[in-house]
């Protein structure tokens, strides 16, 4: 009879906490890798950037505080899973953010789906987030596999590279990055001569570039992230696969993996970037704000994703006045247009796409650069439409349910 | 993908053999440890890490380059090792080797934190001595210098401890106190400072490890982390203690690694450890080891 009674309270619970601010406090998730390969185009850049948007939009909502907390998900699924079920259940977290590695995204975003809370991702890539697995709880901020594709990917194609071999990172991410631009080589008349996986965190490349060598294709396309970037591009340099006439194509590649290489190793490579420090007065300001906090560090665009996220998240919650229902603050935030002044004016799609434009640099050489983190020249924008996926063609369930 | 041409075969071959040059110094530097001390020495990746950030500091604070780098980067960290065992060690041997294996597993974790946390994780570039870049086109390969280079010195170094060890009175000192070392005390000979400088040896071994590893990969804090399982499979399938076995093993893992990568690349990280597993079921105490 009391377990009949405690679980009648237990369902009755989530309507008497209805349309208030849950527990007086606004509790935002930073779930990502704090120690591991993805540490420094995420890690403690993006906590940091988190508070940056609490402070800036007055630490307070009404008479709730807004608190931030992080954990590390080591990049594991399982990990990442057991800390989004304990942040939802038992610590009272109203959202969670970043959330780099595709596979662990994707396990998030089905958490948050079932206790009807919010995921905001930024770091992570795999463009299902918005296709087959979307979730009208979930946002997908920054960038994604297929404006990767459609970015870096395109351009390439276009300057002549028209026959592709793949070094892939076996995982979510690494899949639908192969993918997504193999889609494009392919739709623009060009062919993939074959594709290799290897297995995330690798430290020697130099096995599976000479397998891309012997391939003979015209373009090496890393569809990796972080220190296997780093990682594939130094080997690439030192068995002169570049002066034996064959062309890298990084996919993603973030400021910090540019830190890390040094210009002499990186010089001429095409970037997609959402996000570049540098690019006018107000990401300037924003940066220099950053990285007074961070060491001197410029924040890469996962990082400025998690500031612009939050930021367009509380303006919700303030809106709302209340943070208790996942879906209606996500509904929230689809409708009102974003505005920020790190990525600009831009819109939140149906599918949980955010959309704005992305940019085309090409890495500098050492004699143009005036110093450190000054490393990008923009080649072009591309427009939000060319960009990202057109949203009759992701198979999200939530887009094709209305139709 | 299995029909892969011979050619392309002897490129893997070479790469593996190059990335278990890597494997034998450090597997050598535990092995030696490990027979002398009974120290199961966790902290070695951490060391080996530590290496290459003495290259780097040298290099960025001082302008010393690579070559003096190559000397005085093992002596550093030789020094730190020292003074672990001084220190640390001394102070559990003769305790279960369990003990001596959670000391230096935190000390690792502790190295790594804070070097993490100084530098970020995705590392700092080192770049690579002038007189070593550039390759030799081999026809079914080019090949770098520099890594010519990582075989060369890594094999004269086995081999030279090796030859040591077997052939020298040093040598022959080391062995008997690691079979019995209150006998080879009362034979006058000073057992305490030879383990330390056994332990500074070990651990410079594996510094001088890290300055090869830095221009090739990154000076990283995580580059211990990465290796040091790989490695410490390699010193239990080679036998524990054994300084040949440790050696051996050591290239021929990294040629069956390469190989992997060839014929089925999403299992490079775990064959390692597959056949850890089997040699550990036919022959526990492995290829090389005693068995007793």
């Amino acid at each position: 009879m009391n377990a009949r009674i405690a679980l009648l309270l237990a369902l009755a619970l989530p309507f008497s906490a209805s349309a208030e601010i849950t527990g007086k406090v606004i509790k935002i998730g930073v779930l990502n890798d704090q120690s591991g390969l993805y540490a420094d185009l995420a890690g403690a850049g993006s906590v940091m950037a988190a508070k940056m948007a609490a402070e800036d939009s007055g630490g307070k909502i009404g008479d709730a505080t807004i608190e931030v907390i992080f954990a590390d998900h080591q990049n594991k699924p399982d990990v990442g899973s057991n800390i989004a079920r304990q942040w939802y259940d038992v610590d009272g977290v109203d959202v969670i953010v970043d959330v780099p590695t595709s596979s662990v995204a994707l396990a998030v975003s089905q958490i948050t789906r079932e206790k009807n809370k919010v995921f905001l991702g930024s770091s992570p890539g795999t463009s299902d987030l918005t296709g087959k697995a979307c979730s009208p709880n979930t946002i997908h901020w920054t960038y994604d596999t297929y404006a990767l594709a459609h970015t870096t990917g395109s351009a390439v194609v276009q300057t002549g590279g028209d026959t592709w071999f793949f070094l892939t990172a076996d995982y979510a991410f690494g899949q639908a990055l192969e993918r997504d631009t193999a889609a494009v080589v392919t739709s623009s008349g060009g062919k993939v001569l074959g594709s290799v996986k290897h297995p995330l965190n690798t430290t020697d490349f130099s096995s599976f570039l000479l397998q891309a060598q012997s391939s003979k294709a015209k373009v090496i396309g890393l569809a990796n992230a972080g220190g296997d970037t780093i990682n594939s591009i130094k080997a690439a340099a030192e068995f002169g696969i570049v002066r034996g006439g064959q062309k890298l194509a990084g996919l993603l590649v973030f400021l910090s993996d540019i830190h890390s290489l040094g210009l002499s190793t990186a010089q001429g490579l095409f970037v997609s970037e959402s996000f570049y420090w540098d690019r006018d007065d107000k990401t300037r300001a924003f940066s220099k704000r950053y990285a007074q906090r961070m060491n001197g560090r410029m924040p890469t665009m996962a990082q400025a994703g998690v500031y612009s996220a939050v930021l367009h998240y509380l303006k919700a919650v303030k809106a709302l006045k209340s943070d208790s229902d996942g879906r209606a603050v996500v509904e929230q935030m689809k409708k009102t247009p974003t505005d920020d002044p790190v990525f600009g004016k831009g819109s939140i799609r149906q599918d949980g796409r955010k959309l704005h434009p992305m940019y085309l640099y090409e890495v500098k050489k050492p004699s143009e650069s005036k110093g450190p983190w000054d490393y990008y020249n923009l080649v072009k924008e591309v427009p939000p439409d060319q960009a990202f996926r057109p949203l009759d063609k992701g198979e999200c369930p939530l887009v094709t349910a209305q139709k | 993908m299995l029909a892969v041409p011979i050619q392309a075969l002897f490129g893997q071959l070479l790469i593996g053999l190059i990335n278990g040059s890597f494997y034998a110094l450090l597997s050598l530097g535990l092995a030696i440890i490990f027979g002398l001390l009974n120290v199961i020495n966790f902290c070695h990746g951490a060391l080996y890490m530590l290496g290459a950030f003495v290259a780097w500091f040298l290099l960025e604070k001082a302008g010393i380059g690579y070559w003096p780098a190559l000397i005085l980067a093992p002596l550093a960290v030789g020094m730190i090792g020292v003074l672990i065992e001084r220190t640390l060690l001394r102070r559990i041997s003769g305790l279960d080797p369990l003990y001596g294996l959670l000391l230096t597993f935190g000390l690792a974790l502790i190295l790594q934190g804070l070097f993490s946390n100084w530098f970020g994780s995705s590392g700092m570039p080192y770049e690579m001595p002038s007189q070593l870049l550039g390759g030799q086109a081999l026809g079914f390969m080019f090949l770098p210098n520099y890594r010519v280079w990582v075989i060369a010195i890594s094999l004269v170094l086995c081999l030279g401890t090796w030859a040591v060890i077997e052939g020298t009175r040093l040598g022959s000192w080391l062995r008997a106190a690691t079979e019995n070392a209150p006998l080879v005390s009362a034979f006058g000979i000073n057992v305490p400072r030879m383990v330390t400088i056994t332990y500074a040896f070990g651990v410079g071994l594996a510094a001088l490890g890290g300055v090869l590893a830095a221009p090739i990969y990154r000076v990283s804090p995580l580059m211990g982390a990465d290796l040091i399982i790989v490695v410490f499979a390699v010193v239990v399938i080679g036998g524990m203690g054994s300084i040949l076995g440790s050696i051996v093993t050591g290239f021929i893992l990294g040629i069956l690694e390469g190989l992997t990568k060839v014929f089925y690349p999403e299992a490079s990280n775990t064959v390692i450890f597959v056949v850890m597993a089997i040699v550990l079921l036919v022959r526990p105490a492995g290829l090389f080891g005693k068995q007793t």
